[in-house]
């Protein structure tokens, strides 16, 4: 396998004064399923458009498989695209359309009917050959986009948020099914999202983009565990910030003095040394415990419950404490919104799950 | 009563379809539909003196039509320059639409009204000024002769099939260029990006993508300039001379100074009949052949 399939070499990308994309660079694996998260307007697309070829880069240069693509027409390059709105041409059939990129490869008419027949077995299309766009379902629309690109064999597959218009439970189905399909067929996928839950649940490595820059570049379980900065953790899943100033390194420790709470010695994870700098502090809510009763936990204060979100598997407490001048979040699944009648509880922290997070 | 007929109303659709349309469906009778049929009518009478008409049936008018080979010719030629025109109209509104739906980010709407901007003056001021353009004096005659690049005018400029050609395309190319633009401003760009990504060039996604999504602007565009055009005679008896003469010259003629209504009416409704072939044949093969390329 190749580490560096894809070089991503200082690319930026202007638009007038707006900085896209903002001298990025980075690379990414033969054969892996690579996501680009991030809110919108934050450069995601249109650093899968540079690729795609819909764009051209104001600096940097792109490479794929060793050779320079950056100048590259679309119709040149051997990557293809799911589109958002995926595409499809209406005048033309589901066959004619999986056929469409087929008749610049030079192939026999047996070949053609060959891989046509073969890729809408692949995504499970076949009898639709003769239906049109407007004859489709959302999800069947999704399945011809995706079997028109892969009928070409790209070397890397583009997802421009392919899933964005499908309803939950068949946006659940298909993030499976993609992600079933990327491990069969072994094609590098570059999957662009807002969705961070999609984007973990079905990436190799995530790379989260705010601004034009990559904030962070992971695997999954290492971005929802050690997040490197606030925007990332904020962005992945939920947590509580809590302001602190860094007083002593010990080892792998550092004592940190929390606003309001006193002094701890919590884990370096950003291995910080200098004393007295500003750290944020991170704790997610299913990492707390809520309870009615006083815990023997490390941290644990009393506070009471302002409002709470019923959500079936678990429940939301935003709880108002006496030391903690902002609410906290805490989620349960033994409690429910219906467990404390007086609003009176206790939290409790864990001083393991608790990580810094640089200032920026 | 009038409580059973509220519920009736209320509940029926073809009422209220009806009552919705009752002015336009009076207008055109009145206006259309009686007119037509009187035409209609007079196409099968005879006129025997300059005052006087037969009224009894008979179909000689059409044979007299078809017997002149004057009338058939202007029929071939008013048809051959309404093709002209239209496909000409077609080759240069086209560009200009795909250039706005495409490229022209912000004011599309302004672009479009100053496209159309020489239309709103009269259609007859725009005529006369062609004729400033096109005359043996006119501009382009006189400054060529004064760049030394001629010694003696053009003459077929004007007074000519060309200068009824040129007239009337200009005049007609604002109606060709809003359906041309709609067709293509509804084209979602991404299918064209799509094509690309699937290896076709620049001009292969223009023949497989957006000429056949554009197609019902094209022949939107070619109905809306054909039918029209061929029925002129505005232009082409103030800059056709005897060469640029289309039929409904000799159309307004019969009934006119020359009064044989009769003939008239059934070179009128031979007119009629033939536009509406030709723009049935024209609809039906264009959309034949956009499936064919795609």
């Amino acid at each position: 396998m190749n580490d560096s399939f894809i070089q991503i070499n200082g690319i930026s990308k202007h638009f007038g004064n707006v900085k896209a994309v903002d001298d990025v660079s980075f690379q990414i694996k033969e054969g892996e399923f690579f996501s680009l998260l991030g809110p919108s307007g934050c450069g995601k697309t249109t650093l899968l458009r540079l690729l795609a070829g819909f764009e051209y880069p104001t600096s940097g240069n792109l490479l794929l498989d060793g050779s320079d693509i950056t100048a590259l027409p679309p119709d040149k390059r051997p990557t293809n695209m799911v589109f958002q709105n995926y595409a499809i041409f209406p005048h033309i059939n589901v066959e004619k359309n999986v056929q469409f990129g087929l008749r610049k490869l030079g192939l026999t008419n047996d070949e053609i009917i060959k891989r046509v027949k073969d890729v809408l077995s692949l995504v499970k299309l076949e009898g639709y050959e003769e239906r049109y766009s407007s004859q489709l379902s959302g999800g069947q629309r999704q399945r011809v986009a995706l079997a028109r690109a892969l009928v070409r064999q790209p070397k890397v597959l583009l997802l421009d948020e392919p899933l964005g218009a499908l309803d939950k439970k068949l946006r659940d189905e298909m993030q499976l099914e993609l992600r079933t399909l990327q491990k069969e067929i072994g094609i590098t996928f570059v999957f662009v999202t807002h969705d961070q839950q999609e984007a973990i649940s079905m990436s190799d490595r995530v790379a989260v983009m705010s601004e034009g820059k990559i904030q962070q570049m992971s695997s999954p379980n290492e971005l929802y565990k050690n997040p490197q900065n606030i925007f990332v953790s904020d962005f992945i899943g939920e947590t509580n910030f809590l302001k602190a100033k860094t007083e002593s390194k010990d080892g792998e420790y550092i004592n940190v003095n929390i606003e309001d709470l006193g002094s701890f010695k919590i884990k370096n994870n950003l291995n910080i040394s200098e004393n007295a700098s500003d750290v944020i502090c991170s704790v997610r809510p299913e990492t707390m415990m809520i309870d009615k009763e006083k815990s023997d936990w490390d941290i644990c204060l009393e506070g009471k419950i302002k409002q709470t979100s019923y959500l079936g598997e678990m429940t939301k407490f935003y709880v108002e404490t006496k030391e903690i001048e902002k609410i906290i979040t805490v989620s349960s699944q033994y409690f429910d919104n219906q467990s404390f009648q007086d609003g009176k509880c206790f939290i409790s922290i864990n001083l393991n799950d608790i990580s810094l997070l640089n200032k920026k | 009563m009038l409580q059973v007929w509220k519920s009736f109303y209320a509940r029926s659709d073809p009422a209220k379809a009806y009552s919705l349309l009752s002015p336009a469906l009076i207008l055109v009778t009145l206006a259309m539909l009686i007119p037509l049929g009187l035409m209609l009518s007079f196409s099968f009478f005879t006129q025997v003196s300059f005052t006087e008409i037969d009224y009894s049936f008979t179909v000689q008018r059409y044979i007299d039509f078809f017997q002149k080979n004057l009338l058939v010719s202007l029929l071939i030629k008013s048809v051959k320059i309404s093709f002209i025109v239209t496909f000409v109209t077609l080759l240069t509104a086209y560009p200009v639409c795909y250039y706005i739906a495409f490229y022209v980010k912000k004011n599309k709407m302004l672009w479009l009204v100053l496209l159309t901007l020489p239309f709103w003056t009269s259609y007859l001021l725009r005529v006369f000024s062609w004729k400033i353009i096109l005359g043996t004096k006119g501009v382009i005659n006189s400054s060529l002769i004064n760049a030394g690049l001629l010694s003696e005018p053009l003459t077929f400029l004007m007074y000519s099939e060309t200068a009824v050609i040129i007239t009337l395309t200009h005049a007609w190319a604002a109606f060709a260029l809003l359906p041309l633009y709609v067709s293509l401003d509804k084209i979602d760009f991404s299918l064209i990006e799509a094509a690309r990504d699937l290896g076709l060039s620049r001009l292969e996604t223009f023949w497989k993508i957006t000429l056949p999504l554009s197609l019902p602007g094209i022949i939107g565009a070619i109905l809306i300039i054909f039918i029209p055009t061929v029925g002129d005679y505005v232009t082409p008896a103030l800059l056709g001379g005897t060469d640029g003469r289309m039929l409904s010259n000799m159309i307004q003629a019969y009934f006119g100074k020359v009064n044989n209504l009769p003939l008239g009416a059934a070179s009128a409704t031979i007119m009629l009949i033939t536009v509406a072939i030709v723009t049935i044949i024209v609809s039906y093969t264009t959309k034949k052949l956009t499936q064919r390329i795609s």
